[in-house]
């Protein structure tokens, strides 16, 4: 792969190291947890033991101090045998991430350690009425001495009800709209906070989709994250780390897909010759590759702006979600195609693929929001270099 | 050319359709959880005579065009594809079949029974090894006094385990290849004619798609329908017209998907207002509405010519792989409106976005429809 001459030893390590626990743990309960109710808590288990984890949290706070890219590197590889159960981690990173931009030395020294060690996270933001517009939120946070109270309901929280540690979005002064959000951080277990059902989805249903049930819930005012009111440039800051992931993540539901189609194709016979003989089958594959390698580069190459603290980097992190989750919904439809009736049918893991790749086109900020953020910044930076004269 | 649909027409339409929104529509997302066909659908669509169609009256059918038929099966499939799917199968694969390659006696034998859904008819033509090359079909039928004696495995085949009218495509002549195959009426429940596992599938759930064994399964020689050799003929015809069908389902589920979509942005207010009022929405909605509209035309152009008695095989792939492709971009587009709710079962889309799956693979996968278009045009 072009990507390989890019990556450090300890890069191509993890990716191995990852690749591994793939194959070994995650590929043979991939189905197992499609199909059940379960959460894959074992695989949480081997995930910690290998430290992966520690991937994205400080040294100082017994992680591995590692960056964007090898987080990426390590959603990839899960992805590919399981996007569902992957998210356990890439979950967990997202609700570490606000702790990270805006967290204080207290609070990641009292947090990062715990999920350092495997305690799962979770980050809310999203509520029934409040999807692509995080102004509509309406959980409310009220301030009483050293305690917020909090009361309202957050919806589709990845890890909720599993996850022990929670950044939560609400807002602490709902005249201001997006200006009156603030995060929080809140445990599992403190009192008047409740998880509703578990979401039955189209996809990745290894991974618990819950509701978060606020009721006069006090939370200690230390757990605030930043200053009132920094809720939003949290939750955009946090993004801009994370969409990157996201991009990974379908890379590897493409890869996965892909896999299977290339194998498929050539042990499948028809007409006396492998399928993968036929133009029409080989010209796909082709296009599938091509368009799995590009989104990767992108991937990357945003990844690792991020990790070079390049400031605005939004507009590409953008980037790299819109198109790779793109790709991974086309290659993963055109995998199906390529098994023909078998790849319509359950005991082939390509419909899998099929259902957990549109997942990517909705989630972190669907793909028209990607589209926006894009186009506004094409438009307010348009004219700064002059290149025609 | 002429878009107007005499009374007749339009009236089935409109019954149809009322019939889907009321009855199939409400039971659809039950079908898809139970994961099985729902039979007393299947027999009030019997008994409201969509079995029978275009069965000529002399047989106990409605005696209708294809055009109705093909509006019917996009009416039905907006309500739920699995359960027109029966309709389809019956009457374009097996009814069409008997009546275009049957004899006298085979007409009058079979097709009242397929008629009244007394005997629904299943296509037992896929094997394991013989998908899109159906001319590599295994399975063999050897003659043995008045009888013939089939043997093989077939997968993939659809209404199994409820039909009573089995269309066998097995080889009378392993030598002679593709042209070695004939066809067979087999009555359900004969011996060695076994309905076995049934598949598990992303979408049409309530379909019943399953594997089927013929273990010296003795069918008499009177059954073989249309001339020894001529099986693969058969099946390719018949396809020709059931691809009307099929493309007519796919403009049900993608309508279907379309209503949905235009509804829900109706609906939901994001930035302080609806989000139709987005342009990026309004402009999906004016692309998926022109996939289903171009994509209905040619179905109904192909329903036309076959209706003439002109050839409509280019037409009737034309149809199918536009109308594939449609339901699965529009499937698409309306889950992606739909937001995070489109990704959760409660909602029809979820449903939709993997029921439209299906229609670029069977009867032809959207591959073959291109070779029947190319090859039609490198001939002449
Ligand atoms: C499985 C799953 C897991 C999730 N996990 C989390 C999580 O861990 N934490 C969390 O906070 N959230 C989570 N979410 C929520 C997710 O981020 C939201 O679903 C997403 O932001 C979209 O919001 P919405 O579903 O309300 O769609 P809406 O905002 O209602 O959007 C509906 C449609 O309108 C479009 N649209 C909206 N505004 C505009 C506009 N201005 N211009 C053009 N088009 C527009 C959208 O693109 C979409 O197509 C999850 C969702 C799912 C399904
Ligand atoms: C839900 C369902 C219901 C079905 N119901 C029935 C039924 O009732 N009766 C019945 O007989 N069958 C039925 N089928 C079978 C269906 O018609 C076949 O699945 C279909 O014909 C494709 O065959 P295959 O699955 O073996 O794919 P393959 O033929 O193995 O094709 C695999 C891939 O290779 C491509 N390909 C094959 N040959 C070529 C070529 N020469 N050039 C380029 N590309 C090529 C195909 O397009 C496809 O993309 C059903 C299938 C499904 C999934």
């Amino acid at each position: 792969m072009p990507l390989d001459y890019l990556l450090t030893e300890e890069q191509l390590e993890i990716r191995d190291l990852c690749r591994d626990i793939a194959k070994k743990s995650v590929l043979p309960v991939a189905e197992h947890y499609d199909r059940s109710d379960e959460f894959p808590w074992e695989i949480m288990e081997v995930f910690a033991k290998a430290d992966l984890f520690r991937i994205f949290i400080p040294e100082e706070y017994e992680g591995l101090g590692l960056g964007v890219t090898e987080l990426c590197i390590a959603t990839e590889e899960l992805s590919r045998a399981c996007s569902g159960i992957t998210l356990g981690l890439a979950g967990t990173a997202l609700g570490t991430e606000p702790i990270l931009v805006m967290g204080n030395d207290e609070q990641k020294a009292e947090y990062l350690p715990r999920i350092a060690n495997g305690a799962l996270a979770a980050f809310s933001l999203t509520e029934a009425d409040s999807g692509s517009d995080a102004a509509g939120i309406r959980t409310k946070a009220v301030k009483d001495g050293d305690y917020y109270v909090l009361n309202g309901t957050k919806q589709w929280v990845t890890n909720g009800g599993e996850a022990e540690i929670y950044t939560v979005i609400v807002s602490t002064n709902p005249e201001r709209g997006a200006r009156g959000l603030s995060a929080f951080i809140i445990e599992k277990g403190t009192p008047g906070f409740e998880f509703g059902k578990k979401e039955d989805k189209m996809g990745i249903r290894a991974s618990a989709t819950r509701e978060l049930v606020f009721t006069d819930c006090k939370v200690p005012a230390k757990n605030r994250l930043g200053k009132e009111g920094t809720g939003f440039i949290t939750v955009m800051r946090t993004f801009d780390h994370t969409r990157p992931g996201v991009a990974a993540q379908a890379v590897g539901i493409a890869q996965g897909a892909f896999d299977w189609a290339l194998i498929y194709s050539k042990e499948r016979r028809q007409f006396g010759q492998p399928i993968s003989a036929f133009q029409g089958i080989q010209f796909k594959l082709a296009d599938m590759s091509t368009k799995i390698e590009a989104a990767r580069a992108l991937t990357y190459s945003v990844a690792r702006m991020v990790d070079a603290g390049v400031k605005d980097t939004t507009r590409y992190s953008a980037q790299a979600k819109v198109f790779a989750s793109d790709v991974a919904m086309e290659v993963t439809t055109d995998a199906i195609q390529i098994l023909g009736g078998y790849g319509y049918m359950r005991e082939f893991p390509v419909e899998k693929y099929f259902r957990d790749a549109k997942i990517t086109q909705i989630y972190e900020g669907t793909n028209e929001i990607q589209r926006m953020i894009i186009g506004r910044d094409l438009i307010r930076t348009a004219g700064e270099e002059v290149y025609f004269e | 050319m002429d878009f107007e649909l005499n009374d007749e027409q339009k009236a089935m339409k409109d019954a149809t359709r009322r019939f889907a929104d009321e009855v199939l529509a409400p039971a659809a997302q039950g079908i898809d959880e139970a994961d099985e066909t729902n039979l007393e659908l299947v027999g009030q669509l019997a008994e409201l005579g969509y079995l029978g169609l275009t069965i000529p009256e002399e047989y106990d059918g409605a005696g209708l065009d294809t055009v109705t038929y093909a509006m019917c099966m996009e009416e039905l499939s907006r309500g739920c594809a699995s359960t027109a799917l029966v309709v389809s199968i019956n009457l374009s694969l097996i009814a069409d079949a008997i009546l275009k390659f049957g004899t006298d006696e085979q007409r009058q034998k079979y097709l009242p029974g397929l008629a009244t859904g007394e005997a629904i008819g299943c296509f037992v033509l896929t094997e394991p090894e013989a998908g899109t090359d159906a001319g590599a079909v295994q399975t063999t039928a050897v003659r043995d006094g008045d009888d013939y004696v089939i043997n093989g495995t077939k997968c993939f085949i659809t209404n199994a385990s409820f039909a009573k009218t089995f269309l066998v495509f097995a080889s009378t002549d392993p030598e002679a290849g593709s042209k070695g195959l004939s066809c067979f009426i087999a009555d359900g429940g004969t011996d060695g004619l076994k309905v076995d596992k049934r598949f598990d599938k992303l979408g049409i759930r309530g379909a019943d798609v399953r594997e089927v064994h013929l273990e010296d399964c003795r069918v008499p020689a009177a059954n073989m329908l249309g001339e020894e050799g001529k099986g693969l003929k058969i099946a390719l015809t018949v396809l020709d017209g059931g691809r009307i069908g099929i493309a007519a389902q796919a403009v049900g589920i993608a309508q279907a998907a379309l209503d949905e979509a235009v509804k829900y942005s109706a609906e939901r207010k994001q930035f302080g207002r609806t989000i139709n009022k987005f342009q990026a929405t309004q402009f999906k909605l004016a692309d998926m509405a022109l996939a289903v509209d171009s994509a209905r035309l040619l179905y109904l152009r192909a329903a036309c010519l076959k209706d003439k008695g002109d050839r409509f095989s280019v037409e009737s792939a034309m149809a199918k792989l536009a109308a594939s492709r449609a339901a699965n971009y529009v499937a698409n587009q309306a889950v992606q409106i739909h937001g995070g709710y489109g990704y959760m079962k409660e909602y029809t889309v979820e449903r939709l976005f993997r029921d439209a799956r299906i229609t670029e693979i069977y009867e032809g996968t959207s591959e073959v429809q291109k070779m029947v278009i190319s090859s039609a045009l490198l001939q002449d």
